[in-house]
């Protein structure tokens, strides 16, 4: 396991790789994700108030 | 005829519809592939002869070299279908493909660093690969800056629609361009691991994390291109059916 | 432009009337045209300022200060193309004109050139010969900033016409063009440096002249479209 983590002794270079690779997916999870959460919001508000309008 | 169907992905409804539909498949393709690979990557696939575990960056570093450049190519050509055929779903699809096609070539900037530092013995070294992919960088930067400067959502999409297509014509020329002039210099080439030299031990997994990039690429594409959609079809009267109806 | 229709006005000629009308402008603003000839030379001159001037050293540099020069140069000049014409309405007639728009902007481009590209052209050797070229180094280096020169003023084009009237467009045209400049800051670059050096140039020369030829096919296209979508 040690071993393993250790990556034959490139691990400081391995591991940051990795884990800005999962940095990379999760902001742009989270980003999207916020963006249709916001796309959504204002179409919905704007459906609402022509709606209520009409 | 058969072009029925390509004009039925021009719908916006059916497109953001259809794009709702792929989304979870997309998103647990890409999670399933990326941890198959990962198993295989970080655990079954043996070290290097040459560079021992270091090479396992390979794993990350390929597949976001590789999705750096296919995203600015489904980039230029839904720009230039939606230039073509005035589609607004085409738009909102090359739109969508800017920033991530941007975060991967970070991503494969930074890896191939990460890279050389052990391998070289310094972060940089004018490495041909990496040297098209800061120019890479540089386009997609000025793609993101051209769209943010025009404030008219149709001139924005027509005149990023044009740089792309003009970008994708010179993206061979500059990636030729770079591997002259490195060769000239005698600098130093990153990857040599030749695909058809590798086993299928080191392949597999590569391959595996490349279709979990690509899925995961699709993934976000179509997230942010319905939400574009959303955006751009206003007052469209579908919007209220499908909006008043679920979250997703 | 002219009181005759369109259709009596065939493309050749109207383009020869577009060149005849942009020289007749431009000398009447020859500061103006004179700027990027100015800043060529004095960008030209920070390079031998930051390092030790010795001739033998600079010889080595000489291809770098040139074709840097020469790109930023050429991005500045690439202001004049499109800005006065664009403000006052004729870029507007040329588009609806009926005439094939591509065709016109070749020949703005190639005034263009004529006033900002030639002079850097001919500058050049001189500048070399400042930084140390040899004196049968200069038809290489000649060659080497006419092609390329021609290439950048056409691939700047596109940018120009993209960028036409954004606030602030003059960085992000930079930030367009110089990628995309990249492959011919490349092949004059080496091309320069084994003139200096008085190697055979001929390999760098056929990739700058077909990198040439192809922006002198697909640039004008690319600018018309552009330009087009910046007017609406």
């Amino acid at each position: 396991m040690m071993h393993w983590l250790n990556m034959g002794g490139y691990w400081p270079f391995v591991w940051p790789c990795y884990l800005l690779s999962a940095a990379t997916i999760a902001l742009n999870v989270y980003f999207a994700r916020r963006d249709f959460a916001a796309a959504l919001r204002e179409a919905r508000r704007r459906v609402q108030s022509r709606g209520s309008s009409s | 005829m058969s072009w029925a169907w390509f004009h039925r992905f021009a719908s916006p409804p059916y497109f953001y519809r259809l794009a709702g539909a792929m989304l979870p498949w997309l998103a647990w393709g890409a999670a399933l592939t990326g941890v198959a690979g990962l198993i295989g990557g970080l655990g079954l696939a043996p070290a290097d002869y040459q560079q021992g575990e270091g090479y396992r960056i390979i794993f990350v570093h390929v597949p976001a070299a590789v999705l750096s450049t296919t995203a600015y190519a489904v980039m230029a050509a839904a720009a230039g279908i939606g230039l073509i055929w005035r589609m607004n779903v085409a738009h909102a699809v090359a739109a969508s493909c800017a920033s991530i096609g941007a975060w991967f070539t970070a991503l494969a900037l930074a890896t191939g660093s990460l890279w050389g530092r052990p391998m070289w013995g310094t972060y940089w070294e004018w490495d041909p690969r990496l040297t098209s992919e800061l120019v890479l960088l540089f386009l997609y930067l000025g793609y993101l800056g051209l769209r943010g400067a025009v404030d008219d959502t149709s001139r924005a999409d027509r005149a990023s629609a044009v740089l792309a297509l003009v970008g994708v014509v010179n993206l061979p020329i500059i990636h030729y361009s770079v591997d002259w002039w490195n060769s000239l210099h005698q600098g130093h080439t990153l990857l040599k691991l030749g695909k058809p030299s590798m086993p299928p031990a080191m392949l597999i997994p590569l391959l595996l994390m490349m279709l979990a990039f690509l899925l995961f690429f699709g993934a976000i594409v179509l997230t942010r291109a319905r939400g574009q959609i959303l955006r751009r079809e206003r007052n469209a009267r579908w919007i209220g059916e499908v909006v008043g109806a679920a979250a997703k | 432009m002219s009181e005759t229709s369109p259709n009596s006005v065939s493309a050749g000629r109207a383009g020869w009337l577009l060149i005849q009308r942009d020289l007749r402008l431009a000398v009447r603003r020859p500061g103006e045209w004179l700027q990027p000839l100015v800043f060529f030379f004095v960008v030209t001159l920070l390079f031998p300022l930051a390092t030790d001037p010795q001739l033998s050293r600079l010889r080595d540099i000489a291809p770098i200060a040139l074709w840097v020069a020469a790109l930023l140069s050429c991005l500045l000049a690439l202001e004049l193309l499109f800005r006065e014409d664009g403000q006052d309405g004729s870029l507007e007639q040329l588009a609806v004109s009926g005439l094939p728009l591509s065709w016109l902007l070749l020949a703005k481009c190639s005034v263009h050139w004529l006033l900002t590209g030639l002079p850097l052209v001919l500058a050049g050797p001189l500048v070399a010969s400042a930084l140390g070229a040899p004196y049968p180094a200069i038809p290489g280096i000649l060659a080497a900033l006419l092609i390329g020169s021609i290439a950048l003023s056409l691939i700047g084009a596109v940018g120009a016409g993209l960028t036409l009237g954004l606030r602030r467009g003059g960085v992000l045209l930079a930030l367009l063009v110089l990628p995309l400049a990249v492959p011919v800051l490349i092949f004059g670059a080496r091309a320069t440096a084994l003139a200096i050096d008085l190697e055979p140039m001929s390999a760098p020369m056929y990739l700058l002249a077909s990198i040439a030829v192809l922006a002198a096919t697909l640039a004008p296209i690319a600018a018309a479209a552009a330009v087009r979508i910046s007017l609406e």
